[in-house]
């Protein structure tokens, strides 16, 4: 009597050993996408037309009720002060605006934002832009932990050094820090780009699916799966388009850039779960 | 989640810090409203400032006795103090259950302590020549009024909010904690330590005492055994990173240092103001803006940072 193996017939089906198709290792992007960062289809916005608003004395949903109507009454430009480093601030706006902070937010600052322009001469908390979809954000100053978590979309710029795990499980958009990064920054991460024109903590890279993080500076350590790879004439031209943008430098040229990217190894798509394979079988 | 603040003042002199502690710890309200307790250090003096607790608060409320029974306690802690020489120069009654004394002692301070705290519900929960730790239930407006911490003058504090997830809602469960039996050694801790046990009966074998459940104690103890075996409070602190398992950032002060500690997954935050004649620290920036009435530069320390300010 032929003995009778799960794992036996799921290999003889092919069912480990199948390739998906139109996966590579290398993503391919447009060099020249960097003006792209809102959608096409967004309301135009008068951006000379401007709203003032003073935080002071105010909670942070009156804040963000306030931002709302100044938008309401077509204002494409704000001008926001003295916000005390509060959390969950300019969280939220689904539109094209110029958004100009000048002091520190908290937490959760300017996080499901889908389109505005965002400058910021202060600091930010943890996971500045949270789920950011399109727009921009500039930080003048640092930034605290999970910088950039999830973001789908956009430009997240951190003139300053930041906290770690930046830009985890990042799914599209470019993060950028002009100085210093953390532990586990660009942990799980699943599409997109970074930069980072300092140096980076350990475990970088770690569990990525995917995406392309750079780094200027040193690394100390590579996190699982993430693999050293080499810097092309595409890479040099989009880093160079995109610092350019908001008027940085890599420190050591462009040329002494560290690319890192997902060696996929840990990429088990095609295994089945012992719960998929009780149905194959 | 826990909020933790610090703040030391490098210049001579003192400073409103019950105040500036206040301030900190009121806008952490949200990362917990359990309790709050406050480390505070004063000049020093001569004698040994100690802060002690009868009960409880929550035993201070029911019982048709507990007043007489927290009387009995106040006069054995008074004949035990006589009995072993230490002479009171001063005693405060800052409620019904918190007293404050000043004593000159010249013995052994741990056996001191110990035959204190051998009385029924009685804690001692600092000791030092300027360390002054002050905890109980309630947000930092409510502790500051109880005890009139608003008008102290120091020269560096921490302070801590609870939101009690591992130990009781109790004054035995808040911090700071002072890290017996050294004197003016404080700590107070934001996360969860995984290796608590572990770390406990070893400490526990070697003769140390713990008052709670909470694993923020480990630390003042690990702190305090540390030192005991020769290393400064820079060198304890840098081992405590590897010897401490699980997610944390902690605060620790001595008589004329401050320093703080981050776990290597650099997992609970902390902000940091640094300026040539003062520090201070948070878990949010927010905490450190309210001493300032404008924008101030702030950074994240990273993953197993440790950092220790001297006066």
């Amino acid at each position: 009597m032929a003995t009778v193996s799960t794992s036996g017939q799921s290999h003889d089906m092919g069912l480990h050993t199948e390739k998906l198709t139109n996966r590579t290792q290398q993503r391919f992007f447009d060099a020249g996408e960097s003006a792209n960062l809102t959608y096409a289809w967004a309301p135009v916005v008068d951006t000379n037309k401007v709203g003032t608003l003073d935080c002071e004395g105010m909670d942070a949903t009156a804040i963000n009720i306030r931002i709302r109507e100044l938008m309401d009454q077509g204002c494409g430009t704000i001008d926001l002060s003295n916000p005390g480093s509060m959390h969950g601030l300019c969280v939220g706006i689904l539109s094209r605006l110029q958004l100009n902070v000048t002091g520190s937010l908290g937490y959760f600052g300017c996080g499901l934002i889908d389109g505005p322009n965002v400058h910021i001469s202060g600091r930010v908390g943890w996971s500045c832009g949270e789920n950011m979809m399109a727009g921009t954000i500039v930080v003048d100053k640092n930034a605290g932990s999970t910088f950039g978590a999830a973001i789908r979309g956009g430009d997240l710029v951190c003139r300053g050094n930041v906290g770690s795990r930046t830009g985890i499980d990042q799914k599209g958009g470019t993060i950028i820090v002009g100085g210093k990064t953390g532990a586990f920054t660009g942990f799980m991460m699943q599409r997109g780009r970074m930069i980072i024109l300092g140096d980076a903590g350990i475990n970088l890279g770690d569990s990525m699916y995917d995406g392309t993080i750079y780094v200027g500076g040193k690394i100390e350590g590579l996190g699982v799966d993430a693999v050293p790879a080499d810097l092309n004439d595409l890479d040099r031209k989009w880093l160079k388009s995109k610092l350019d943008l908001y008027g940085m430098e890599a420190p050591n040229g462009i040329d002494n850039i560290q690319k890192i990217v997902a060696g996929k190894q840990l990429w088990n798509y095609d295994n089945l779960e012992p719960s998929e394979k009780k149905l194959v079988l | 989640m826990c909020g933790i603040a610090g703040l030391i003042h490098k210049k001579a002199g003192g400073a409103n810090i019950g105040q500036e502690m206040t301030d900190m710890l009121q806008a952490l309200k949200h990362r917990g409203p359990d309790s709050t307790g406050y480390a505070l250090y004063g000049s020093p003096i001569s004698n040994y400032i100690m802060r002690i607790n009868l009960a409880e608060q929550a035993d201070t409320k029911k019982g048709f006795d507990v007043a007489s029974q927290l009387q009995t306690r106040n006069d054995q802690v008074d004949a035990r103090m006589a009995e072993l020489g230490a002479n009171i120069a001063k005693k405060e009654n800052t409620t019904t259950y918190a007293l404050r004394y000043e004593v000159s002692f010249e013995g052994d301070l741990k056996n001191l302590i110990d035959y204190i705290e051998d009385i029924e519900g009685v804690e001692v929960m600092s000791c030092g020549n300027g360390l002054e730790l002050i905890k109980d239930l309630g947000d930092a407006a409510v502790v500051s009024a109880q005890y009139g911490i608003n008008s102290f003058q120091g020269s560096h504090a921490i302070g801590h909010t609870r939101m009690a997830t591992e130990s009781d809602v109790d004054i035995r469960s808040a911090h700071p904690y002072w890290a017996y039996p050294f004197a003016d050694v404080s700590v107070v801790h934001n996360g969860q330590l995984t290796n608590y046990w572990t770390n406990r009966r070893a400490l526990e074998r070697l003769g140390n005492r713990f008052n709670s459940n909470c694993d923020s104690e480990l630390i003042a103890v690990y702190i305090a055994n540390r030192i005991s075996e020769g290393d400064d409070l820079e060198k304890a602190m840098r081992r405590s990173v590897e010897d401490l398992d699980g997610v944390f950032t902690y605060l620790v002060a001595t008589s004329d240092a401050l320093g703080m500690a981050k776990d290597v997954m650099a997992a609970k935050p902390m902000v940091i103001y640094e300026s040539d004649d003062f520090i201070a620290l948070a878990s949010e920036e927010v905490s450190i803006r309210k001493i300032f009435d404008h924008d101030i530069d702030t950074f994240d320390p990273y993953e197993g940072e440790v950092r220790v300010w001297q006066r």
